[in-house]
């Protein structure tokens, strides 16, 4: 009997498939989380937008935040630690986390090193913006990709540049001969036996979700049709003006991403969206997604 | 040819559509209740039951299901499918299809870092099956129509009450297809009702 095999990781985000994943804060949201669909929450101090206003550093949440969301709700817990921040990760394995997020929504530990996740029993999901980033985080043992997008603006620019762009690098490489792989391997900075991988199975070896500044029903759907497993959703769902509402209309959408009507149908009458950022009016130094290589 | 749906409401669907094509039959993704008229099994797959029962109500699938069920055609629940299928949850008031002629307790291995792989020695297979396990129900007692293929550490992990088949772990997640082909075959043995 064997736990923590990559079979094991990678299969516990092959069941979150087709879900939608919330960042939750307390108890009560991870229930509302619950009741709505989610297939597992993200157990946080603060949601992205509210760390992005506080400004200052950012680290893994209070864990009694963490064990007050794990004891409210029977989906997995989700929870995030710090990039490079070894400690952060075992305390949150210790604690029983179903997934941790190496996140770049918080302020990295580590300018240069991200976790050996291949280390740990727990799976680990990390950002992406290219399939180097992407076989990168693989081969230090991440078994669940996301976007990286850009975190708590509601603006989803930047994940459908970053889904669009590690989809087009793996139809890339599948079409490639075998000889010339080697060479796309030095350009991405990617693992070569991770390229020899995705060749021969015609997709990453791992779910790919979305993340990172979905902010509607459609935005979700977006997400799909370009070719996501699932959806993360941050601040979207508590600073929207009805979140009981927009968390059950997310989940729908995502679903059936194809059935337009019934987006149309379950986006009326919901109320306000969260309020958007426009990605320019962000400095470099405030874009989340630069944080982790 | 025998025609198997895979409920694609959300969890690892792809994977057993790759499994029943590899048996052989055609598989189907059921996302619309009006698709369980065109097939003759349907398998649930893993993902998270709470979910799948959100999406069961919110689309309609839950009498047509039971009606699936009552023509005689065969369902194999797989992890939260199982969940799905029993009659009888550990503490639930009440189950979702209430089919099958067991009682399930779920995340009863414990949490996802308790997850594991496992060989099962399966009545019926001559060579040992490698079954993964993840934040997995068991069942912990079965009616008795209901048979007892596998266990792990004492757990029922598989079991069959005629036209139903359950198990705590993911056949999809290997390339083991020999339980998919046992479920292939009890769909192809089922009477026909018209």
């Amino acid at each position: 009997m064997n736990t923590g095999t990559d079979r094991v990781k990678r299969g516990m985000a092959e069941m979150q498939k087709g879900g939608v994943i919330m960042d939750v804060v307390n108890a009560e949201q991870a229930k509302l989380a619950e009741e709505a669909g989610a297939v597992a929450v993200m157990a946080l101090e603060r949601v992205p937008s509210d760390i992005r206003a506080a400004g200052g550093v950012a680290r893994m949440a209070d864990p009694r935040i963490v064990e007050e969301v794990m004891n409210a709700v029977s989906i997995p817990v989700m929870a995030k630690a710090r990039i490079g921040h070894i400690t952060e990760a075992r305390v949150l394995e210790s604690m029983g986390v179903d997934y941790i997020d190496e996140s770049e929504v918080l302020t990295p530990a580590d300018e240069e090193y991200h976790l050996l996740k291949s280390d740990f029993t727990v799976p680990f999901v990390c950002g992406c913006r290219d399939l180097g980033e992407a076989t990168r985080r693989i081969g230090e043992g991440a078994a669940m990709l996301r976007t990286k997008g850009e975190p708590g603006t509601g603006n989803i620019v930047e994940a459908v540049r970053h889904m669009r762009k590690v989809n087009a690098q793996v139809r890339k490489v599948v079409n490639m001969t075998k000889d010339e792989i080697m060479t796309e391997a030095k350009l991405l900075g990617a693992p070569f036996e991770l390229l020899l991988e995705i060749k021969e199975l015609g997709r990453l070896p791992v779910v790919n979700f979305a993340a990172g500044g979905v902010a509607t029903p459609s935005d979700a759907a977006l997400m799909m049709e370009l070719g996501a497993d699932g959806v993360f959703v941050g601040s979207g769902i508590f600073k929207s003006d009805n979140p009981e509402k927009f968390a059950r209309a997310i989940v729908q959408a995502t679903t059936h991403y194809q059935d337009y009507e019934l987006i149309a149908k379950i986006s009326k009458e919901l109320g306000s969206a969260m309020k958007g950022m426009e990605i320019s009016s962000l400095s470099l130094e405030d874009r989340m997604q630069e944080r982790g290589w | 040819m025998t025609t198997i749906g895979v409920l694609g409401l959300q969890g690892a669907v792809r994977e057993h559509v790759r499994s029943i094509e590899a048996c052989g039959a055609t598989a189907v993704v059921i996302k619309q209740a009006d698709q369980l008229q065109s097939i003759d099994g349907l398998i649930m797959p893993g993902g998270e039951s709470t979910t799948m029962r959100r999406l069961i109500d919110l689309y309609g699938f839950m009498e047509p299901m039971r009606e699936f069920a009552k023509a005689g055609k065969p369902m194999f629940g797989t992890c939260a499918g199982l969940i799905l299928l029993s009659k009888e949850i550990v503490g639930y008031d009440e189950p979702h299809l209430g089919l099958m002629d067991v009682l399930v307790e779920r995340n009863s291995f414990g949490r996802q870092k308790e997850s594991f792989e496992a060989d099962l020695d399966v009545t019926g297979l001559d060579q040992p099956y490698n079954a993964v396990f993840i934040r997995a129900p068991h069942i912990v007692s079965a009616g008795p129509s209901t048979e007892v293929l596998a266990m792990h550490n004492d757990r029922i992990v598989l079991a069959r009450d005629g036209q139903f088949l359950g198990c705590s772990f993911h056949p999809e997640l290997t390339d083991d297809h020999r339980l998919t082909k046992y479920f292939v075959e009890m769909v192809e043995a089922a009477p026909v009702s018209v």
